[in-house]
């Protein structure tokens, strides 16, 4: 019974956290994981820090984050189940799920530090 | 012999009281343009070897009985035409994921004991006092084309063919029941929404399902399953959040 | 019924690589494992500008490493492959009526990636402003 109530909220996480990865991850891979660190851009220190200290950038990355790592746990899941039919479904669940929270548990840290 | 007016049918034998797997058996057949595998099939039964087995009803893609795996995907072989596979072979299996009984001949016993479960029947109001005797539940043309898509749907088992996630795991409602559930959940005069969303809302229903697509591609009658399914997540998601926010009567 | 001996074949491992469809599918699935390295990745450079300027500059001397750039490349790719196939998904899985139309998938397709152009020029100019 409480697998049911909880299914349905995993999925509209997964659904948000896909759409939110389709629509931001393309432009912040090309800038911060390539553009950036190969020193084609050269974005100004001060203003990153201002950026990423301001609340709202707070709330919007902190949605981004959880949501994401949701999508990316509950998809992993079922490609471990079909793609190698593995047996041991609540152990695969626990591992997924459990590494998507201690990713938010660092999120929330990181970014207060920040803040 | 393969001559330009013959092509071979590559068709897959077991008998279950004999062989321990199954195996391949060669057939020439006559290679003419209007013919079918299921032609092809029929020449091999009456003019060739009597023993192999096949079912097969009204060869106009209505009666849904001649699925098969022809070259790997599933199809109805009253509306393969041989000529598209040509200079051949045509290799032809039973269709994936079920059990097979004999030769090209799969037991649906697993379909027939899921489809009641989803209730593909029209579930009246609850209340039938205010039901007249005699009305006629009149339809407009838009609330029609809001089902009638699934309504096509003809219970061929070849999107349960191509479901790699029923083949792995065979609770799975899967794609035609959860397509039927949905075309009598979308007609105007069904009140059976909460009692089907009991049955698919648990886990072996939509939620096992991973969006594979396949069943779609494979539907002879261009149902579309895959909607159905991810439409019927969306709707038992937010009936559940309704239920978290919403106090019990208001529901 | 009498009891049928029937035969149930086992669906080897690699079943996803049999048709080209299927192998497309699974290498979508995978994309989760791009974007949950791409998440931590951000978490780090979060961090790093949280700190000081020095440790901004360390991340960047670490982020510019080869094997770190081909990793974001390998992700990068895989991550449009999430963005084209969940947008092409969608119109199947909403459908949207406003009254008797069903909008077709065409409009809803476009809006996404409206919505896709539109975010990313607005975090490019956050950043680069």
């Amino acid at each position: 019974m409480t697998k049911r109530r909880v299914t349905p909220l995993v999925w509209l996480m997964f659904s948000a956290g896909g759409v939110l990865a389709a629509v931001f991850l393309p432009i912040l891979i090309l800038l911060f994981g390539l553009l950036v660190p190969l020193g084609w851009l050269h974005p100004d220190y001060d203003h990153l820090h201002a950026v990423v200290g301001n609340p709202l950038t707070f709330i919007v990355l902190l949605g981004l984050f959880v949501l994401m790592l949701v999508h990316s746990a509950h998809r992993f899941r079922y490609t471990l189940y079909d793609g190698l039919q593995i047996k041991r479904k609540r152990t695969v669940a626990v591992l997924c799920y459990g590494a998507a929270v201690v990713g938010s548990v660092a999120a929330v840290l990181v970014l207060v530090s920040a803040l | 012999m393969t001559s330009a007016d013959s092509i071979q049918l590559r068709v897959s034998r077991y008998r279950p009281d004999t062989d321990a797997g199954p195996h391949w058996q060669e057939y020439e057949v006559p290679l003419r343009k209007e013919w079918t595998v299921l032609d092809g099939l029929n020449h091999v039964k009456n003019e060739v070897d009597t023993t192999l087995s096949f079912r097969w009803s009204c060869r106009m893609g209505i009666c849904g009985s001649c699925g098969m795996n022809i070259e790997g995907e599933p199809k109805l072989t009253c509306a393969t035409f041989l000529s598209d596979y040509a200079p051949g072979p045509v290799t032809i299996e039973p269709l994936a994921n079920f059990p097979v009984i004999r030769d090209l001949v799969v037991d649906l016993s697993d379909f027939m004991a899921k489809l009641p479960r989803v209730k593909p029947w029209i579930i009246g109001a609850e209340d039938h006092s205010q039901v007249e005797p005699d009305v006629e539940f009149l339809q407009t043309p838009g609330q029609l084309d809001a089902y009638r898509q699934f309504s096509m749907c003809i219970n061929c088992m070849l999107c349960y063919a191509a479901c790699p996630v029923y083949g792995l795991d065979p609770e799975f409602i899967g794609p035609a029941a959860i397509a039927l559930a949905e075309r009598y959940d979308l007609d105007s005069r069904d009140h059976g929404t909460s009692q089907r969303l009991d049955v698919l809302g648990a886990h072996d229903g939509v939620w096992a399902c991973t969006f594979v697509g396949e069943c779609t591609k494979v539907c002879p009658k261009h149902v579309d399953p895959a909607s159905a399914i991810q439409r019927y997540k969306l709707k038992t998601a937010l009936h559940t959040v309704k239920a978290f926010l919403l106090p019990r009567g208001a529901r | 019924m009498t009891d049928l001996r029937t035969y149930k074949p086992r669906i080897s491992t690699w079943w996803w690589t049999r048709k080209r469809s299927y192998t497309v599918f699974v290498l979508r699935e995978l994309s989760s494992v791009f974007i949950a390295w791409f998440v931590v990745y951000l978490i780090l450079f979060v961090y790093a500008v949280g700190q000081s300027e020095t440790a901004y500059r360390n991340f960047l001397d670490w982020a510019s490493a080869p094997w770190v750039i081909a990793l974001n490349v390998l992700a990068l790719l895989f991550v449009l492959l999430h963005t084209v196939t969940w947008f092409s998904l969608t119109p199947q899985a909403m459908v949207v009526r406003i009254d008797d139309w069903k909008v077709p998938a065409f409009h809803i397709l476009a809006g996404q990636y409206t919505g896709l152009v539109v975010v990313s020029l607005f975090v490019l100019w956050l950043v680069t402003l």
